[in-house]
């Protein structure tokens, strides 16, 4: 089967780089999967599990913390604000997070902008994210 | 002439002392790796934005409306400077450097008739800056204690410069830090951050058949965007912050270096006046019980 490059690179590290057959990303407005040759983009993502398939199987699944994606015909990059192995997940720090996304939105839902209120939003949706990929793993 | 006693002692205390700088160097040897190490590692990242930025760049160049992170506040009236210095001495003129650097800078800017504020990053510069513009620092971040320096605390200071740009404190932005040309070279560097300098549009040219202005953007351009400055500004931080870590280790490796070299010298010089002097005791001593016997 056809492949592309994927790239998979965070702040601290690069942390994926082959070809791919497909990849599935967490868009900001839904799921989104991606075959070779297709037509340049560049996609914002949300908080969820980036799956890889190779030779027609999922081989590596992957959670980011919400990034940006460029689409070429021939190349994948993924620039994740934060990424790990979904079976690195701890699922102790996954609700750790979700606690403190909550508090920080509950903070936010009185009186603050909108614009802040939906970030923390954001947030809790993706600390939510994590956890469910850490119970699933 | 010294006594005896005393020189052993000095000899002594030297050698000690060139036994720590050795150790600081073999220390500042392996904390240097590491952080070259995470200064590589953060390169693909800060490339692919670079691309990324460029492409919506010009996507978006000449929107009036684009946003201030991208375009400035449109004054020049404010200048902050973001200065990236050492935690700790002991090595060599590496803070003192930046420090002098961000001195003239402030001084030039000032004679130009500009308001300047300065966040010091890092505990020697915010010291050296104190003593003359205590009034101009409007913060100070320390990693004191920090074995490394993550990416959450580059996007910390991001944070902070944004929603200082928003509430309209300052115009331009600029970073200055040691920059890191290789071990025995850092170079105190001023690179502006506010207003955004794109790389500009020959980047893209480079690659023939990849022209930025194809793409196509989920949500849109302007959501994209509004995202991706404040990652840009944070992954600049960050660089500079690990640039100058490695610079700092580099500095200090080469200062302790020079002073196990310059107290093999000491020592050197100290023994051949010891053994002189016991000489020199041992003769008048010989000299004395000749003449005594002579003298029966």
């Amino acid at each position: 089967m056809a492949t592309f490059n994927l790239e998979l690179v965070s702040p601290e590290k690069l942390l994926l780089s082959r070809p791919v057959e497909m990849v599935i990303i967490p868009a900001a407005e839904g799921e989104m999967g991606v075959l070779p040759g297709m037509a340049p983009m560049i996609v914002a993502l949300r908080g969820g599990v980036i799956q890889v398939q190779e030779n027609g199987q999922i081989t590596e699944k992957l959670f980011v913390m919400g990034g940006f994606v460029e689409i070429t015909p021939a190349r994948v990059t993924v620039l994740a604000d934060e990424a790990t192995p979904v079976a690195q997940l701890s699922r102790a720090e996954a609700s750790a997070r979700v606690r403190e996304a909550e508090a920080a939105y509950n903070q936010a839902a009185s009186g603050e902008a909108p614009e802040v209120r939906e970030a923390a939003m954001d947030r809790l949706l993706a600390a939510r994210e994590m956890e469910t990929a850490a119970e699933a793993a | 002439m010294a006594n005896l006693k005393e020189l052993r002692g000095r000899i002594n205390s030297v050698k000690s002392t060139r036994k720590i700088t050795q150790a600081m160097k073999m220390v500042a040897a392996a904390k240097l790796r590491r952080a070259q190490q995470q200064a590589e590692a953060a390169r693909p990242y800060a490339e692919r934005m670079a691309r990324m930025l460029a492409s919506l760049g010009q996507a978006v160049a000449g929107n009036p409306d684009a946003p201030k992170l991208l375009v400035g506040s449109g004054g020049d009236r404010t200048h902050l400077l973001i200065v990236v210095s050492g935690e700790r001495g002991l090595a060599g003129a590496f803070n003192t450097n930046v420090g002098r650097f961000a001195r003239n800078r402030i001084r030039e800017l000032e004679a130009q008739g500009k308001t300047v504020k300065v966040l010091a990053v890092g505990r020697k510069g915010a010291a050296y800056l104190k003593r003359e513009f205590a009034s101009r620092i409007v913060g100070e971040v320390s990693f004191q204690g920090k074995k490394r320096v993550g990416f959450e605390e580059a996007q910390e200071i991001a944070t902070r410069v944004t929603a200082m740009l928003e509430a309209g404190e300052f115009d331009v932005c600029t970073l200055v830090f040691n920059h890191f040309r290789n071990v025995i070279s850092q170079v105190p560097t001023a690179q502006q951050l506010i207003p955004a300098e794109l790389p500009a549009a020959k980047e893209a040219a480079e690659a023939p058949g990849e022209v930025g202005a194809w793409y196509e953007y989920e949500p849109d351009e302007a959501t994209i965007l509004a995202q991706i400055l404040p990652k840009n500004l944070a992954i600049q931080i960050y660089r500079a912050i690990l640039d100058s870590t490695a610079g700092f280790y580099g500095s200090q490796m080469n200062a302790m270096d020079n002073a196990t070299r310059n107290a093999g010298e000491m020592i050197n010089k100290l023994t051949l006046t010891y053994n002189r002097t016991r000489q020199a005791n041992i003769t008048s001593e010989l000299i004395e019980i000749i003449s005594g016997a002579e003298a029966l």
